[in-house]
């Protein structure tokens, strides 16, 4: 192996990656009779065990409904709940434990948005820009309330790696745009994108942000105070936590001036037959009884991440993108879609001749877990005038040996495919 | 063992690469464009019928290796048979790719029984059905089809997530 490849591999040392692995049970599955390479973690990572135990020690000991009765354990579980609250609002700074919503997931907490900012404050012939770089779940919701108000998507363009066109998203930018939704990070590609310049821009227009954080919370530190987006959006289930959990930030104001998206218990203050009362942020957009074990088990894995270090963690990650993408492109035949100077954890890639559904079978056969398709993601696909991707994104657990994993698997592709 | 190796078999990598009856037939009759859209496997089967029997069917697309391979050998196992015998065959394929028929008992599948393996993969059923449902299409005149919703042809799941 060639000289960076060994300097990586001795950074990888001083991280310890096999004192983390250890702390997930799944990683020592076998697929096919071959240990389990796990590289699928922008889909959905694992969780470890300190985390596990969280949701177990919360069901056997504290678990009540929340916000309700007087009695012990409704207090406990409470207490939990809005301690897990507070945890996810210093992980990502927030101002204000009221503006953290828990939510099922990103794509809940969009919705949310575009229900209870959207419908209420876009109107006809208003704009809405989105990017290229969007997840189908930053999409479609504004789609619904563009379509239902007779307002209009605006989409800013990406070059040929995969960064967006600045210059084309300021001159988007204008008093008829309501609201700007961006992905921190892209989940097709990896692009990180400069949110933070892009907000700024889109405040000097008096215009809110939306940022799609889904796959910047697990690799970046997020700060949402430094950002100084109006709204942050993100998933329990990519940061080693459970799935059915995810968290909407909100600018109070805001929050407080939105409609509510459910209607149900615990977002009321009084009810009547003739007119409801709705309670207090984040109440208001928590109607029902929430994931309450789920909630907390977040806040163990915020914990778990913070623990080990999200700057070390994303180094590592940084390590394991930068050595596979130095092999795949060593490899002829093969082509990285998403060359943007600044990426995240995930390595995009076609294979020549070889359809990526092919590809993901086939490397399932080494043990090796990939994504391919089109990633919820059809305008990137469409962009590069492909059908799909294999898509091979890292988590704080992955190793130098599973990059290598992938690398021999993909030799074997197209050793099939020859 | 999966059954993936066994999938991936010669006869099944060598229709892939050299497709039979490749291409867009110029008096077709019939056509239907068969789309998938989790994947974005898509293909075009058009045929020419006569006197009830396909006396020439072509397809076209852009698709995985498995969906390619089961419309190229579909197409040289349906030319010159009846509609009701394609029909049958039809029948026979998806019952197989989604387990329902065990191969060993009396089909008409011939050298297709390949693709038995795919019942063990379930993200890939649709890829080899694919074909056969746009094939079914185009006998009934309907211009497009997909795998999903109420045209989904066996109701299987397949993956669509983040």
């Amino acid at each position: 192996m060639n000289a960076p490849h060994t300097a990586l591999k001795q950074r990888e040392a001083g991280f310890d990656v096999e004192r983390y692995r250890a702390d997930f049970p799944i990683l020592r599955s076998r697929v096919n009779g071959k240990p389990l390479v796990f590289l699928d973690n922008a889909a959905s990572s694992q969780m470890p065990q300190p985390v596990l135990d969280r949701w177990i020690r919360y069901q056997t000991t504290q678990h009540a409904n929340i916000h309700r009765a007087v009695h012990h354990l409704s207090e406990v579980a409470t207490a939990e709940y809005e301690g897990a609250r507070r945890k996810i609002q210093a992980f990502i700074n927030a101002p204000e434990e009221r503006e953290v919503i828990f939510t099922s997931g990103t794509t809940d907490a969009i919705n949310l948005v575009a229900h209870g900012y959207g419908r209420k404050f876009i109107g006809p012939g208003d704009e809405i820009v989105l990017t290229t770089l969007e997840h189908h779940s930053n999409i479609v919701p504004w789609q619904m309330v563009a379509e239902e108000k007779g307002a209009r998507i605006r989409v800013v363009p990406i070059n040929d790696r995969g960064e967006l066109a600045i210059d084309e998203y300021e001159r988007l930018l204008g008093p008829r745009v309501k609201l700007v939704g961006l992905p921190h990070v892209s989940n097709a590609l990896g692009t990180i994108n400069p949110v933070r310049e892009m907000i700024a821009a889109a405040h000097r227009h008096g215009i809110p942000v939306l940022v799609d954080g889904a796959q910047a919370v697990p690799h970046l530190p997020v700060d949402v105070r430094a950002l100084d987006c109006d709204f942050y959006c993100f998933s329990g289930h990519k940061i080693y936590g459970p799935t059915g959990i995810g968290i909407l930030y909100g600018k109070a104001a805001l929050l407080e001036k939105m409609q509510p998206f459910k209607g149900g218990g615990d977002m009321i203050l009084s009810v009547t037959f003739e007119k409801t009362t709705y309670n207090v942020i984040p109440h208001k957009f928590e109607a029902g009884t929430p994931p309450i074990a789920a909630a907390v088990t977040l806040g163990a894995a915020v914990d778990y991440l913070s623990e080990v270090g999200i700057e070390r963690a994303a180094a590592h990650e940084t390590d394991l993108l930068d050595c596979a993408t130095e092999q795949v492109n060593r490899l002829p035949g093969v082509r990285i879609v998403g060359t943007a100077e600044h990426k995240a954890a995930v390595l995009s890639f076609i294979v020549d001749g070889v359809h990526p559904h092919d590809v993901g079978t086939l490397l399932n056969e080494e043990g090796v877990a990939i994504r391919t398709g089109h990633h919820c993601a059809q305008p990137v696909m469409k962009r590069y005038g492909i059908p799909a991707t294999s898509r091979a994104s890292f988590a704080l657990y992955n190793t130098m040996a599973e990059v290598d994993a992938l690398v021999a698997g993909i030799k074997k592709v197209q050793k099939v495919f020859r | 063992m999966s059954d993936s190796k066994q999938l991936y078999q010669e006869v099944i990598l060598d229709h892939n690469r050299k497709p039979r009856n490749w291409g867009a037939l110029a008096g077709a009759t019939h056509r239907a464009e068969g789309h998938n859209p989790l994947c974005g496997d898509h293909l075009s089967v058009t045929l020419e019928m006569q006197d009830d029997a396909v006396n020439a069917i072509n397809f076209q697309g852009e698709s995985c290796a498995i969906c390619k391979a089961s419309a190229s050998m579909m197409t040289t196992a349906v030319k010159g048979r009846s509609r009701r015998d394609a029909e049958e065959l039809i029948r026979e394929f998806r019952d197989m790719a989604t387990g329902q028929l065990d191969v060993a008992q009396p089909n008409h599948l011939g050298r297709l029984t390949v693709f038995a393996g795919v019942r063990d993969l379930p993200t890939r059923v649709k890829c080899a059905i694919l074909p056969w449902h746009t094939l079914h299409a185009a006998f009934n005149s309907i211009a497009t089809t997909t795998t999903e919703a109420e045209e989904d042809p066996m109701h299987a799941p397949i993956g669509g997530s983040a």
